[in-house]
């Protein structure tokens, strides 16, 4: 089914997406929001700017942008599969508890923040370029990869893993981390890192045609949080 | 009913657009820009801030006045024409549309100083007009002052900002700069004077956030002669660049390490230089420092600026396009009126991004 957003407008642009079993495709989309919220067993295919909470509560539908996505992606997302084939907004993945993001360019501020993982449910975000600040900030768990594809410095902001006190994020830079918050630790992925996480790579370099070479061409720095010295505060002190 | 009177919660939406060669351009770009993001007001108010439409009485304070009676009106005439020359009078042009209501009188003055008057007072002009700005909407009931600059003017009313664009035939005029807002109040009831931009002189200001710090600020410019007569939070962020650009003669990039100063545990990560002077300006400047979520667009004589709180909790997205400038809450936002962009990008918390005219000043 082919819908132009801008014409709908948000509210009956998701109706007509929640009362069809059809693959859909989006044309003109200017920010209209929710969509493909709650979605299962379908291929939703945007183009154009989808607007914030694009795929919140996502439940095994994959969601395709052929753009960028706004902010709040992939809201508290359950299952199934989000491909941003360009820049994310700010709070990518926020309370995410399973599925899969992929972002080939940018994402922004709070990156996965209060993801959580139970059992087989574990999410996982991709971003191929840099990230803003709070990345993975209250981490509970899941995986969080950042390749820093666009830059040679680290491909992070400040304040990575605040809070942090499950799940692991990788950051593929060739410049260690720095001013890392006490409650994370820091160390060279080793050989048996990154083969627990070579297949989502390999669906990373599939999906934007990035070579696996190239992807393994600079070192990953894997963080988990420090038991030892929790998580105490930031907001008050300052 | 008026601000301050009771509290409700909720976001808001801001965009402007800038022409760095000073290529005028018409007000219906920003009207399509700012109702993409309808979700995102409440039609408690909405708002344009214009530069370069005067361009025939640029030399001139342009007055726009919202009056309740026509005994404000009266008491206020009297008053300007006390201090000022008068050029040119007249209702602002308005169209009826059927979401706006209960309009005030909206007036519009090109004045300047009486020669006389200006040196007995011992003041600059600008100062001059400050000082007999915050007189009428102190002193004068149901008089309020709403724009005071030179070659532009601000716009605003209830309703939802298309429609408040509409009513103002904001496609009529043609300037270098527009900035818009779309209100969703989250403390008060909206009112007319309460509506985005807030303005002093050729500073506007068009924000979407919360200041925690509000009182802290106010309590501060209230004594360097502000008065904050509102009762919402973004007045204080005009009469801080105001206090802080004009009076202070600090660069626009300092004023952001001002009021979005980077935490102290980043400004220890700077180099040397680069950390003294962030310190000083945290130090010197700490009770103009706005916390809580914001995003603005910060209007003036030939630029304008976009800056977020050095946290980013709220959105922001700049965009170019030869000679022009965009910045929006949304992406959608700008894309709606220039879909084939030169670059697109997200700004980090604190990082001001100020675009001025060439050749210009700022």
């Amino acid at each position: 089914m082919d819908l132009r957003a801008c014409e709908l407008g948000y509210q009956a642009l998701n109706e007509k997406i929640r009362n069809t079993d059809e693959d859909v495709v989006i044309y003109d989309c200017y920010g209209e929001r929710f969509i493909g919220s709650g979605a299962s067993n379908k291929t939703i295919t945007i183009n154009g700017t989808p607007g914030n909470a694009l795929g919140a509560y996502l439940d095994g539908a994959t969601i395709v942008v052929n753009g960028n996505a706004q902010d709040a992606t992939g809201d508290t997302m359950n299952d199934g599969k989000i491909i941003i084939n360009g820049n994310a907004g700010d709070a990518l993945g926020y309370a995410m508890r399973g599925g899969k993001i992929f972002v080939k360019g940018y994402a922004g501020y709070r990156t996965g923040i209060h993801m959580k993982e139970y059992k087989d449910k574990k999410p996982v975000i991709v971003v191929g370029g840099s990230t803003g600040s709070f990345l993975g900030e209250y981490l509970a768990g899941g995986l969080i990869i950042v390749l820093g594809l666009d830059t040679d410095s680290f491909p992070t902001g400040y304040f990575t893993g605040v809070g942090m006190h499950g799940g692991e994020i990788f950051i593929r830079s060739s410049k260690a981390p720095k001013n890392l918050p006490k409650q994370v630790s820091a160390s060279v992925a080793n050989k048996d890192d990154i083969k627990g996480i070579e297949d989502i790579l390999a669906e990373f370099s599939d999906l934007f045609g990035v070579s696996m070479e190239e992807i393994l061409g600079k070192t990953f720095y894997l963080l988990t949080p420090n038991a030892r010295n929790p998580y105490k505060q930031l907001y008050t002190e300052n | 009913m008026r601000e301050g009177m009771f509290r409700n919660i909720s976001g808001c939406a801001i965009s402007g657009i800038f022409s760095k060669s000073g290529k005028r351009f018409s007000g219906k770009s920003i009207i399509d820009s700012i109702a993409v993001m309808h979700e995102r007001s409440n039609g408690l108010g909405g708002g344009f801030a214009a530069y370069g439409i005067y361009p025939e009485y640029k030399d001139y304070y342009a007055f726009h006045i919202f009056y309740e009676s026509k005994s404000a009106k009266k008491e206020c005439e009297e008053f300007i024409e006390e201090h000022f020359d008068i050029i040119n009078l007249s209702k602002i042009p308005t169209r009826k549309v059927p979401a706006i209501k209960d309009e005030p009188l909206i007036w519009r003055y090109f004045v300047t100083p009486l020669p006389t008057k200006l040196a007995d007072s011992q003041l600059d002009d600008k100062e001059f007009v400050v000082k007999c700005v915050f007189r009428i909407n102190t002193r004068i009931d149901g008089a309020y002052v709403f724009s005071s600059g030179k070659n532009m003017g601000v716009f605003k009313a209830v309703g939802f900002p298309e429609d408040v664009g509409r009513f103002y035939r904001l496609e009529e005029y043609e300037g270098y700069c527009f900035t818009a807002h779309g209100r969703y109040p989250t403390n008060t009831p909206g009112w007319w004077g309460g509506a985005h931009p807030f303005s002093l002189l050729d500073y506007t200001v068009v924000h979407n956030g919360e200041i925690s710090s509000y009182d802290a600020n106010r309590r501060t410019i209230e004594m360097y002669g502000y008065k904050c007569t509102l009762k919402t939070d973004t007045e204080v962020i005009a009469y801080i660049f105001d206090y802080l650009h004009r009076k202070i003669g600090l660069t626009l990039k300092e004023i952001c390490s001002v009021i979005a100063a980077p935490f102290w545990s980043t400004i220890e990560s700077k180099p040397q230089k680069e950390r003294e002077e962030l310190e000083y300006l945290r130090n010197a400047f700490a009770s103009l420092l706005i916390t809580g979520p914001f995003s603005i667009i910060v209007g003036f004589e030939g630029g304008m600026m976009a800056l977020n709180d050095r946290l980013k909790l709220r959105s922001m997205v700049c965009g170019e396009k030869d000679d022009m400038f965009y910045a929006a809450s949304e992406e959608a936002a700008i894309r709606v009126i220039q879909n084939d962009l030169d670059r697109i990008w997200s700004p980090r918390g604190g990082e001001g991004v100020i675009v001025t005219l060439e050749g210009g000043k700022a």
